[in-house]
């Protein structure tokens, strides 16, 4: 690629970046430091006098490392299946892993204390099979709580950015590495895991920047005395309304991702190997008996676990009432019982929900692709200090860049601050970098080989991209518009904060449902999250179609 | 490579999904552009802010205008983003200032005074701003609730103040919510100052935590996680509303004769919230805004507050709903704090109360 297309390329993602995270970021800091309701610094002293904010930093470490450590361990085995294994009802399982990341952390969490509370299913069954006194699991407000729904909520990212990868592997260097001796074993540890390197990095890299980043999860099911950078900077802002204080935090928050994404940029270009794409279809079989059915299946038993437990406790509390098994919740999503104008008709909550989720999708894949078609140029100067700058929104408080929309996006042509498309600009700025993840490693093993070969056969620069580079890209790209819609679906990071007319979307009538006493509140919040879950699936299993290949077609 | 019917599929698929998504797009800017016409008035507000349909006619009848609401977050976010604002107000009127962040808000400076007609049908002791920037819309009494079957089955009586729950038969048993991350967690935390004093109130909260207290992050996940009458919970004694049992009786699924639940209303264990409404300084409607908040104040709207928004109006003569008059009352004797007090006191406090509770 010619060097000015390239820098074209990349200039749309800048002016967006530049308005819709810079600026108002820069305003909030401005304003938090410099400005009237800043204040000053004077508080800014207790960052360093006290070791508190030092632990909350290591915590938030920490957690984080272990979350992206355990995530990898139950999620790679499952990649591996996918990639590997033809099975029925594979793309509806697929799709249905990635359910999670839609569903509202109080959701969530109540799903996750209806089976492992103490009054839980599991410890109630315990108790009752073998006559015990007491429940033997208590595991709320610990952190093995929280830690296992970070995996709940990130098993897909590494499901399919490790999974989408792998089946495009060509099995050829693996039969080599047999053919000249070694062992099956051997040669997935030094054929196949050097070269799933690049999106086992890329997805550990997501997976560690979203728990960094982690708020309600933490909050609720950690319980009170732990916190990460994200509930402090809430705590200084909201409750305290100590901008500078808040401010600073976001500041470390922001600078220890930057320098976190910069070594991880580095180490990423010299992982990334030129693959020549296997043809697909032809990969992907059927189990054949013994050890590769028993690894499938006990696969299919840990995600039931992990995944399919808490999903099938919300289903089933959404039928269940105090009389048995009904569906008065259902049917109360379709009255207003107050005629409250705060009602949201579910279909309309829905449609609000799906339509921002579209245009967030939409401008998240033109931006991810713009800017991944620029990184995975060759690497230069740019390269290496865009990339990490590109990963910025995932990890930026939500609290912090609401709040920036408020003060700096307040005067025409900018006059957004209440605009509708604001959450879905919002959505997309989260979204986005989960595109560039799942681009990059697949575009940067397209080899330049297969190109010139095209070129040297006469194959116009059009024709080569529909041929050599579409039909591998095409993949990443399903990966990642799947995430982008998920983000958004689910109201996901920096958009709580977000001022909005009167146009609810689901999560925001869960929420609201939530906060209200009364079975009949409780039960339409898990019936209008199923209604979340079933559309999400949905539109997974479209997505999935697209980015895939049909077999025997 | 060669190009296979399977990638004709494929593209044929996406184009599909470039047409849904394109209908999608011009759907929503076509409603969203239309229906910008006709003088309307901007209410900024959180997210529990709730009106009847009937009222908002009402309203749109009597004035001519158009009601807008921006919402934002939680009651402190909303407030937050009004402040942040106050050089291009976002609104109009600013509805959801509670009395604990009272201080908070009129020290910021953003709201103007307004002497509303309907202020004459509200009690004094509700009306805490002498000035009238902030006027008395609501308030409703934050207390403890308990799971009325649970104590039939145990034969326990239920907790009738707040210093039952230091008794050891009540271990265990009481869930509230962290006062650093949570309204009603603040409020509760506020009656035992208000009860026991600057001085008694850790006192009281490290015998509360001998006693086996759990602390949520919120009111939901202390509701509808360890609350008794959750799935998985199983705790009886719960902080939340006096408006809660009428609740339950009103979101039952066949509204029982009496409530599941009940609140705690003993003298001296209860806080009240109270929350106001405000001109935003520096709106250029400001006639308009007027209109709105004499209308928040009228009859009208008073009477459509408890079952919209669960708490008590803030009009005297205003009628309650029969849920209301059947499974619940206004306690008589509130826990009392000065809204300066609490603005001054309130994160010395939370800190004090995170070292006795959580540490």
């Amino acid at each position: 690629m010619r060097p000015r297309v390239r820098f074209l390329l990349i200039v749309p993602v800048l002016v967006f970046l530049g308005v819709f995270y810079f600026y108002p970021l820069a305003s909030i800091f401005g304003l938090s430091f410099w400005g009237e309701e800043g204040g000053g610094a004077g508080n800014l002293i207790k960052l360093v006098q006290t070791g508190y904010y030092a632990r909350v930093l290591w915590f938030t470490f920490w957690q984080a490392l272990l979350s992206t450590l355990l995530t990898l361990l139950l999620a790679l085995p499952g990649a591996y299946v996918f990639a590997n294994f033809n099975f029925r009802g594979k793309a509806l399982i697929q799709s249905l892993t990635a359910i999670p990341f839609v569903l509202p952390t109080m959701v969530t969490a109540a799903a996750f204390q209806a089976l492992l509370g103490r009054g839980g299913l599991l410890n109630g069954l315990l108790m009752g099979l073998f006559g015990l006194q007491s429940p033997p699991i208590q595991m709320e407000q610990t952190v093995w709580f929280f830690l296992l729904a970070h995996v709940f909520y990130n098993y897909t990212v590494a499901l399919r950015i490790v999974g989408g990868f792998w089946a495009n592997l060509p099995r050829d260097l693996t039969s080599a590495a047999r053919l000249l001796g070694a062992s099956p074993l051997g040669a997935f540890g030094r054929v196949t895991l050097p070269l799933l390197a690049p999106p086992i990095l890329a997805a550990s890299l997501l997976v560690f920047v979203f728990c960094f980043t982690s708020f309600g999860v933490i909050l609720i099911l950690g319980g009170p005395t732990l916190a990460t950078v994200e509930v402090e900077i809430y705590r200084q802002a909201v409750q305290l309304f100590d901008l500078p204080l808040a401010a600073a935090l976001s500041l470390v928050q922001i600078l220890f991702t930057f320098g976190l994404m910069a070594l991880y940029t580095r180490y990423e270009g010299k992982t990334a190997v030129s693959l020549m794409p296997e043809v697909l279809g032809d990969i992907r079989r059927k189990a054949k008996a013994g050890l590769e059915k028993t690894l499938i299946w006990s696969n299919f038993i840990l995600m039931a676990l992990l995944l399919g437990a808490p999903l099938g406790a919300l289903v089933l509390g959404s039928f269940l009432t105090e009389e048995g098994l009904s569906l008065a919740y259902y049917q109360g999503l379709a009255q207003n019982r107050a005629q409250s104008i705060l009602y949201v008709a579910p279909l309309k909550a829905l449609f609000n929900s799906l339509a921002i989720a579209s245009i967030a999708t939409l401008i998240a894949l033109v931006l991810g692709f713009l800017a991944a078609a620029f990184l995975a140029g060759p690497r230069g100067r740019g390269a290496g200090l865009l990339d990490p700058l590109f990963m910025l929104p995932l990890s930026t408080s939500a609290v912090t860049l609401g709040f920036g929309f408020i003060i700096a996006l307040d005067r025409p042509p900018l006059n957004l601050r209440s605009a509708w498309i604001l959450p879905a600009l919002a959505h997309a700025l989260v979204a986005f970098p989960f595109v560039i993840r799942s681009l990059l490693p697949a575009w940067r093993s397209i080899p330049a080989s297969l190109r010139e070969a095209a070129a040297c056969l006469g194959a116009s620069r059009f024709l080569i991209w529909r041929t050599v580079d579409w039909p591998i890209l095409s993949r990443a790209l399903a990966v990642g518009a799947v995430f982008s819609f998920v983000i958004s679906l689910g109201e996901f990071g920096a958009t709580v904060f977000v001022a909005r007319p009167q146009s609810p979307t689901l999560p925001l009538a869960i929420y609201r449902f939530l906060t209200r006493p009364g079975a009949m509140n409780y039960g339409q919040a898990l019936a209008m999250s199923c209604l979340l879950m079933a559309v999400t699936a949905l539109g997974f299993l479209v997505l999935d179609r697209m980015g895939r290949v049909r077999e025997g077609s | 490579m060669v190009r296979t019917a399977s990638q004709g599929d494929r593209e044929q698929m996406a184009k599909k999904f470039l047409t849904v998504l394109s209908v999608i797009l011009i759907f929503t800017a076509a409603s969203a552009g239309a229906g910008e016409a006709g003088p309307f008035v901007t209410l900024m507000t959180h997210d529990s802010f709730a009106v009847g349909r009937a009222t908002l006619k009402a309203f749109e009848e009597q004035t001519g205008l158009e009601l807008k609401t921006i919402k934002t977050g939680d009651a402190g976010a909303a407030l937050s983003q009004a402040i942040l604002s106050k050089n291009n107000p976002l609104a109009d009127v600013f509805f959801g200032v509670d009395n604990t962040f009272l201080s908070r808000a009129l020290k910021s400076g953003i709201f103007a005074a307004y002497s509303s007609p309907g202020l004459a049908g509200i009690p004094a002791e509700l009306r805490l701003d002498r000035h009238n920037r902030l006027l008395p819309v609501d308030f409703g009494d934050v207390c403890l609730n308990y799971d009325k079957g649970w104590f039939k089955e145990k034969g326990l009586p239920p907790p009738a103040d707040l210093d039952d729950l230091l008794k050891p038969r009540y271990k265990d048993l009481t869930v509230v919510q962290n006062p650093a991350t949570s309204s009603p967690g603040l409020a509760f935390l506020l009656t035992t100052v208000g009860r026991y004093g600057e001085k008694g109130y850790l006192g009281y909260w490290k015998k509360l935590r001998q006693n086996g207290v759990y602390v949520s992050t919120g009111w939901s996940d202390a509701y509808y996680g360890q609350f008794s009458r959750a799935k998985g919970g199983t705790r009886p004694i719960v902080v939340s509303y006096a408006s809660s049992p009428p609740a339950e009786v009103f979101f039952a699924k066949e509204p029982p004769q009496e409530a599941p639940t009940a609140a705690v209303l003993a003298p001296g264990s209860a806080f009240r919230q109270i929350e106001f409404a405000g001109l935003l300084r520096g709106t250029k409607k400001e006639k308009e805004a007027k209109k709105l908040l004499d209308f928040i104040l009228s009859p009208v709207f008073q009477k459509d507050i408890p079952l919209n928004m669960w708490v008590f109006p803030a009009r005297e003569d205003t009628p309650l709903p029969e849920v209301f008059v059947k499974h619940t009352r206004v306690t008589d004797e509130p826990v009392r704090l000065d809204p300066e007090k609490i603005g001054a006191s309130r994160e010395k406090w939370i800190e004090g109360w995170t070292e006795a509770v959580l540490r």
